[in-house]
């Protein structure tokens, strides 16, 4: 059915956060923190590109159902604490 | 009792996760440290880019704050308007901040870039910088450095690599004379915090250059996009500074590592001979020299 242009708003305007969009589903690679080994330094955090990590009194709390699993954590962790685990395995 | 464990930028965020950035994307970061610094009375315009296609799915959207849509080449007209808007409903407290890719700044954006730049529009425009036009394809961009592959530049026949230097885009805004100009790169978000902090302080209009690496496009690993941004500061070829007011003032000098660690990090540099990496060295230098005498000569 045909809409009258009053009805469609003049420009597409977004309703809803874009956590309905689940980009964990993406990943290939997951990370794993060993929290004895953890610093609390915060770096992972600072550095996620889609800010999916939460600090839990300084402790990384990564949120699977949207991280990419780029790997930038990992790769930063000073204390190497975090590791990439291939989906499936580990 | 454990200390705290205190963060060095601001803990608040403006975006949602859920963006359709890419693994390990650099322009991501770019947006959310510009957030972390100006806070939520921002409203941004987005021109055709990477960013245009990131927030997601309509109808979602992963930014807290308003973001308008404009024409590729429109951002700086588009941000013009939006202040103007503003103005004359009384809100001067909301920060207009024209957001735009390397192509749709140094190329097609330009003009307009200029002209509200010529008028002191009060605005911020933040130009992330990946060096090629990545959202269709890795095509070269004025910003694409010497050296670099892209698609549109391919490597393997007579002509092979990009040839021409990168565009130095701040060297323009500075022909502009505005109030305040800075580099910022993703691998130091404290600097970058710092530095947008401060143009939000300064009326008229401002420029900030972004370092923002491309995974895909760069032709490396994700998880690579911090190391290769701070690699970018301590080889000396992004150098992190400011300008307020004509006055050059460097931010991180870096270690002075060897561009060849820059290099060897990203597929789009593997084809370049020791000579080529020789003459990216000896140009480094040279820009880098000509910054601390400049930099050591403030009145
Ligand atoms: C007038 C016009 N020409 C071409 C395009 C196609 N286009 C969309 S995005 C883009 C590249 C943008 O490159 P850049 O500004 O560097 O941003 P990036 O994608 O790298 O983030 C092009 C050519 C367009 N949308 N409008
Ligand atoms: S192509 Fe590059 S700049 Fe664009 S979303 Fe992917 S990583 Fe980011
Ligand atoms: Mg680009």
């Amino acid at each position: 059915m045909t809409k009258s242009y009053e009805a469609i708003p003049l420009t597409p305007i977004s309703s809803e956060p874009s956590t309905i969009n689940k980009t964990g589903l993406w990943r290939v690679f997951y990370p794993v923190v060993d929290l004895e080994k953890c610093k609390k330094c915060t770096l992972c955090w600072k550095f996620c590109p889609d800010a999916t990590i939460e600090l839990v009194d300084g402790i990384p709390v990564i949120d699977l159902e949207f991280c990419k699993g780029c790997g930038i954590c990992a790769n930063e962790c000073p204390a190497k604490c975090i590791v990439m685990v291939k989906e499936g395995e580990g | 009792m454990a200390l705290t464990p205190r963060t060095t930028i601001p803990e608040e965020e403006y975006a949602y996760p859920g963006s359709t950035g890419c693994p390990g994307c650099g322009a991501n970061l770019v947006m959310r440290y510009l957030l972390k610094g100006l806070g939520d009375r921002t409203i941004v315009t987005i021109p055709a880019c990477c960013w245009a296609v990131m927030p997601g799915y309509w109808p979602s959207h992963c930014l807290k704050i308003p973001m308008v849509y404009c024409a590729f080449e429109a951002t700086a007209a588009s941000l013009s308007g939006i202040r103007a808007a503003l103005d004359v409903r009384g809100e001067t407290d909301v920060t207009v901040v024209g957001f735009a890719g390397d192509g749709g700044t140094v190329d097609i954006g330009l003009q307009a870039l200029s002209g509200a730049a010529e008028r002191q529009t009060d605005a911020i425009y933040v130009m992330y910088d990946n060096e090629a036009y990545m959202n269709t394809g890795i095509q070269r961009s004025g910003s694409t450095p010497w050296g670099a592959w892209t698609t549109t530049t391919p490597v393997g026949d007579a002509k092979g690599f990009k040839r021409e230097p990168k565009k130095d885009i701040m060297r323009i805004m500075e022909a502009h004379d505005v109030p305040y100009a800075a580099t910022v790169s993703v691998g130091h978000p404290e600097d970058f915090v710092k530095k947008v902090r401060k143009a939000k302080e300064v009326s008229g209009f401002r420029f900030i250059h972004a370092y923002s690496p491309c995974p895909p496009g760069w032709r490396m690993n994700p998880m690579k996009t911090i190391e290769v941004a701070r690699l970018a500061v301590d080889s000396r070829i992004f150098p992190l500074y400011e300008i307020v007011n004509g006055d050059l003032t460097i931010t991180r000098k870096g270690k002075g590592v060897p561009v060849s660690e820059y290099l060897s990090l990203q597929g789009r540099f593997a084809h370049l001979s020791e000579e080529d990496i020789a003459k990216i060295q000896i140009g480094v230098d040279e820009a880098f020299a000509a910054m601390e005498k400049r930099a050591a000569t403030k009145n």
